[in-house]
């Protein structure tokens, strides 16, 4: 029984991972059909931030969920200014810019920082749950995703802000002759793009290591989870992490790690093959 | 008309700058260093290069080799292994170089190390490796499995237990050292539990935490290796497993790993390496005092091992030089199976003419606050796995790394 609890929980914590890695991607790319490959870097900012904000002695909580979303949503800002703005609809120029980008970012990293970091810890020690213990900061991930997830939803379904954002995401050219400044909606929807990464960098900090490129361990996956979930931003990578993640830990657990990995992205593959579009290019075509 | 006298009146001002070159008589031995200063492995690599130029600094303070000044070119190939080979093919057609030091993972090595064969250019390899590269040309300065992992087991083994659960890092190091860690608990009576493997890139570990919970080893024995894997050892932490079962390593360290966790992450991890820069010894803190006055501020941390090696590496080199009083390579090669003893920081070091390998001092150490505490020191470990498939004497053309048959 604890097993399977604990198992549970593992999973959960594996899709929650996936999800706040590739939420942030999943806002730019769904709202503005921009691959944003500097995403890892955005990521390593998040947990940087958090990591310097805790070494200047402001509070670990703040440091995590204030300061490091609002210094990544503020070079979101700089970013879409300098370079996004100038190569709307030119996808192979973005790419090609983004990853210029997430070099340089690495580099500038390494150059004021250096190369290693002293992390801080996780919080909220661990929990018993029958024979095993885990982390209490795991179970934290998985509430803060669920919030995190609740919050953006609310926003789009809710909001007037949301509305506009929708209807620009749906036809753009539509809303522009409405009245709709889209300029402004795709600058602000990247800067939150960006924002929601720096949060899901800083979440993530306390569980990995921090390093200059630790963005490249994560891109792929986000990367994966995006496309697998398909255009809706939220359903689609909410579905795609939730079936990954679980094939992901499940296989860990029955076979070993290798085989965990390898069957993730098997089963992308053949999801991508059956469902060029992703999971919602056939389901939940109409969601969020 | 103008352009000709031009160049006629460059060619008249650059000619005397030749022979002015060549009149002094002192060229510099090149000495090409290819060590990753950027990309994913450069914190293993800027504290290698930090060490071969200090090396070199000593070496022409104290009068060069051969009345010849040592001149250090650093090549950096970003953690890529195909700039290895390309850097390799420079240094030694371009530079003529009188020996690389190079290669931080043994991909790398192996990338290059039968390129500078093939040109004829000896080439010394400063890490701690799986062990087995055989190549006349080619001499390997740092610890093997015989040596480090050896020491470390019996001693973990009598503080924990006997059950061990392995997680390694997913290629050849990983794969190999963990089985020199099961064979060293079935000849102590022990056993490995389980053993798991992990690609370089899973920064999840939660699932391989509760596995190894559910199998209850006295202890975890880790190669994990680069960034991503660090996050193993913070997750370990967060789910308060370190109070529970103790945990050793066969790479912690070796990266300064323990600079990335907290002390209450990190502390009571125990390691074996042939140098931690916490060695208590006259020659290290007089090789740390010079080492901090040279570099100030950018005094990286050497943490255990590779860097010590490059150092090391380029002492034996030199002293090989002196002794064959050429850089002749084959001169160079035959002088440094001659018996070198280098005597620095980290102890006494010989060269085994056998492997090309060397015979060191092995310490244990635990790690505290960020650094190490040094618990044991074992003088005189000869590097027994690679001298039991590798005879250079017998087989001077001998050109591959054997797979140590771990028997266990």
């Amino acid at each position: 029984m604890d097993l399977a609890l604990a198992t549970g929980i593992q999973a959960l914590s594996g899709i929650a991972t996936l999800l706040l890695i590739s939420l942030g991607l999943a806002i730019v790319f769904g709202m503005m059909r921009v691959i944003n490959l500097a995403h890892g870097e955005f990521l390593m900012l998040g947990a940087y931030s958090a990591i310097l904000a805790v070494e200047a002695g402001i509070n670990l909580w703040v440091a995590m969920l204030v300061v490091a979303p609002l210094c990544v949503g503020l070079l979101g800002v700089v970013v879409e200014r300098l370079v996004i703005r100038r190569l709307y609809g030119r996808m192979v120029d973005t790419m090609l810019a983004t990853w210029g980008l997430s070099l340089a970012l690495v580099g500038a990293v390494t150059m004021i920082f250096g190369n290693t970091v002293a992390g801080f810890s996780a919080p909220l020690g661990s929990v018993q749950i029958g024979a095993y213990s885990t982390s209490g900061y795991g179970l934290f991930l998985i509430a803060a995703t669920l919030v995190l997830l609740a919050a953006v939803w609310a926003v789009l379904r809710f909001t007037l802000a949301g509305l506009v954002a929708r209807g620009t995401m749906q036809n753009a050219g539509m809303a522009a002759a409405l009245g709709v400044p889209t300029e402004r909606v795709y600058a602000l929807s990247f800067a939150a793009g960006a924002a929601v990464s720096g949060l899901a960098g800083a979440l993530i900090a306390p569980m990995s290591g921090v390093v200059p490129t630790m963005g490249t361990a994560y891109i792929a996956r986000s990367f994966i989870t995006v496309i697998t979930g398909g255009a809706s931003m939220l359903a689609g990578t909410s579905s795609a992490a939730g079936l990954l993640g679980s094939v992901n830990t499940l296989g860990t657990f029955a076979t070993t790690p290798v085989l965990g990995e390898v069957l993730m992205l098997a089963i992308a593959i053949v999801l991508l093959r059956l469902l060029p579009q992703g999971i919602t290019g056939r389901f939940f075509r109409r969601s969020l | 008309m103008q352009r000709r006298t031009l160049i006629a009146a460059a060619g008249g001002l650059a000619a005397p700058l030749v022979f002015r070159h060549a009149a002094l008589g002192a060229d510099p031995i090149k000495v090409v260093s290819i060590h990753d200063a950027s990309g994913g492995l450069d914190i293993y690599g800027k504290p290698m290069i930090a060490c071969i130029d200090f090396a070199a600094e000593e070496i022409n303070a104290a009068g060069g080799l051969l009345g010849r000044p040592v001149q250090v070119i650093n090549y950096d190939p970003q953690s890529n292994i195909q700039l290895y080979t390309q850097f390799a093919t420079q240094a030694a057609t371009r530079d003529k170089a009188a020996v690389v030091h190079a290669g931080i993972t043994s991909a790398s090595r192996e990338a290059i190390r039968p390129v500078l064969r093939r040109y004829n250019t000896l080439y010394f390899y400063n890490t701690q490796y799986e062990g087995g590269v055989c190549d006349r040309n080619c001499f390997c300065t740092g610890s093997t499995p015989a040596q480090n992992v050896q020491r470390l087991v019996p001693y973990i083994m009598q503080k924990w237990g006997k059950k061990v659960y392995i997680v390694a890092a997913d290629y050849n190091y990983g794969q190999i050292t963990s089985k020199w860690v099961t064979k060293y608990f079935r000849e102590g009576g022990g056993d490995a539990v389980a053993v798991d493997f992990f690609p370089l890139d899973v920064t999840n570990f939660g699932p391989a935490i509760q596995k190894i919970q559910a199998a209850r080893p006295d202890m975890v024995v880790s190669a994990l290796v680069g960034g991503s894997h660090v996050s193993f050892y913070r997750q370990w932490a967060a789910a308060g497993m370190k109070s529970r079962i103790p945990m050793a390593s066969t790479t912690f360290g070796g990266g300064n790993e323990s600079l990335l966790l907290s002390p209450e992450e990190g502390d009571g991890i125990t390691c074996a390496f042939s140098y931690f820069q916490e060695v208590d010894n006259p020659a290290n803190r007089a090789f740390l005092e010079k080492f901090r006055a040279k570099l100030g501020a950018n005094t990286p941390y050497l943490g255990a091992e590779l860097a010590m090696r490059s150092y090391i590496g380029m002492q034996l080199w030199a002293e090989g030089v002196r002794r064959a009083r050429t850089i002749d390579r084959v001169k160079v090669i035959e002088a440094l199976g001659s018996g070198i003893t280098v005597d620095g920081p980290p102890g006494k070091t010989t060269l085994d003419p056998k492997t090309n390998h060397v015979t060191l001092d092995v310490y244990v150490a635990e790690v505290k606050n960020r650094g190490f505490n040094v618990l044991q020191h074992f003088p005189n470990s000869p590097p027994a796995d690679t001298q039991s498939v590798c005879d250079l004497q017998k087989e001077p053309n001998a050109n591959r790394q054997v797979v140590v048959d771990v028997r266990i």
